[in-house]
């Protein structure tokens, strides 16, 4: 069995700190926005969430690579991993989104280019969840998974610029980073930056968790083979 | 043998069954007119938005029909334990690839074309004198759908949900086609301006592109053993 590094418990430990930390930047020392009032501030979970998907579903694209080059499986459980982590934060900013639409635009959805783009994204990679659920365990599956890890990330930039064509537009521009007349107030911008630490820690913290559980499975599978060959003899 | 020649005997190879059995163009073709006619019945016949929800019947008809015919393509090698046979042949992977896609396009454009005159006669719609761009655009976004649905083709007959697979995989992924397609052919049905048409279009191609390079790639990794 393979020890828990070291480091882990000092991620878990620095999780556990900066989640009360952003809870309380976000809902006492941050300020209340002026027009849409206090259901802005779900802003500060949905913008992490995001981030997270969008780095998560980048580790399944890379290891995806490195697995069809190396062949090694322990890309193949990196990208299985962060391919289900992605899934959850992925879900979460499509959730927090309507929350947060139905007040600000009163609408709970729009066919905007970012909503649609990352709908998109969430179908891609629930549907790369079910391929692998489908598949038999074994080196294929890998390969698989993969060639639809790749494609899959290829595509978002295809799905974001067909869209732009098409789109309605409703959600803001980049509100942070923008052209000018952008820009969040200063308590407001720390909030997010605080907010966007503890869900990286957090991210960071359950990749390694998730992929120890995997490796635990493969030992666990050879373990049985291991059993039913002396059995056998 | 050359690059040519091979692809040829691969393509000849999946036309002769097909000739043979013709069971793509019977019964995909007739399930893509079912699917125009039902939509027949949702929409009020003869409306004036016809001309702008057209794209979308046709289209969804196309990918409707696309995914049976594609599914076909290598259960049937599958089922005849015929896919051991396919990876020993003496070619590159990428050729069987493009072996397979080459075919596929042209069953698929067959069922399409089918479709089309149906859909015109059914739903009154004079298309004749927009035939040119509305078979190249029909054309173009039956590549992009096909590339990739190829690839994934080879994939779903491996996974223990075989069919179900391949739509749950190809319709997230050929999206941007989907939309470039639609866009263009509804502005054509509307005869729009052709500078708008000429940008879609060329949307549609780049996307080809891409498709066709990135599952052309990826194939070897799919067909192994």
């Amino acid at each position: 069995m393979k020890r828990e590094n070291p480091w882990l418990n000092l991620l878990g430990l620095a999780t556990l700190i900066m989640i009360p930390v952003s809870l309380w930047a976000i809902f006492i020392y941050a300020p209340i926005e002026k027009t849409m009032g206090v259901v802005q501030k779900i802003f500060y979970y949905h913008v992490p969430s995001a981030w997270i998907a969008f780095l998560a579903f980048f580790i399944v694209f890379l290891s995806s690579i490195l697995f069809l080059w190396q062949r090694d499986k322990k890309w193949d459980n990196l990208a299985y991993s962060a391919a289900e982590l992605g899934v959850v934060f992925c879900s979460l900013v499509l959730i927090t989104g309507p929350i947060w639409a139905k007040p600000a635009w009163n609408v709970w959805w729009t066919w905007d280019v970012r909503l649609t783009t990352t709908l998109v994204l969430w179908l891609v990679y629930v549907a790369y969840l079910i391929l692998r659920n489908y598949t038999s365990e074994g080196y294929q599956r890998g390969r698989f998974a993969a060639v639809f890890g790749i494609i899959g990330f290829v595509n978002v930039p295809l799905v974001f610029m067909s869209i732009r064509w098409w789109e309605r537009k409703q959600h803001p521009n980049p509100v942070i980073l923008g052209k000018s007349g952008s820009g969040l107030e200063p308590a407001m911008l720390l909030t997010l930056i605080i907010s966007l630490v503890a869900f990286t820690l957090l991210f960071f913290y359950l990749l390694p968790q998730r992929l120890r559980l995997e490796d635990m499975k493969d030992e666990l599978g050879e373990m049985k083979e291991e059993i039913m060959e002396s059995m056998e003899r | 043998m050359g690059f040519l020649k091979r692809l040829y005997m691969l393509v000849w190879k999946d036309f002769l069954i097909e000739w043979r059995t013709k069971e793509i163009f019977t019964a995909v073709s007739f399930f893509s007119l079912l699917v125009i006619i039902t939509f027949n019945f949702t929409f009020e016949p003869g409306t004036a938005l016809l001309k702008e929800i057209g794209a979308g019947i046709l289209w969804v008809a196309f990918t409707f029909a696309g995914i049976l015919g594609l599914n076909r393509s290598f259960l049937m090698e599958k089922e005849g334990d015929c896919l051991p046979g396919l990876i020993l042949c003496p070619v590159d992977r990428g050729i069987i690839y493009l072996g397979k896609m080459i075919a596929n396009i042209v069953f698929m454009t067959v069922v399409e074309l089918i479709t089309l005159i149906v859909f015109a006669i059914l739903f009154n719609l004079n298309i004749f004198s927009q035939l040119p761009s509305l078979l190249l655009v029909i054309f173009l976004g039956t590549i992009g759908f096909v590339a990739v649905g190829t690839l994934f083709s080879a994939m779903a007959v491996n996974t223990r949900i075989q069919e179900v697979m391949l739509p749950i995989l190809l319709f997230p992924i050929v999206v941007p086609v989907i939309i470039a397609a639609v866009k263009s052919t509804g502005k054509i049905l509307t005869a729009s301006p052709l500078a708008e048409i000429s940008s879609w279009l060329r949307l549609l191609v780049g996307f080809d592109m891409i498709f066709i390079i990135l599952c052309y790639l990826t194939f070897e990794y799919v067909l192994e053993e």
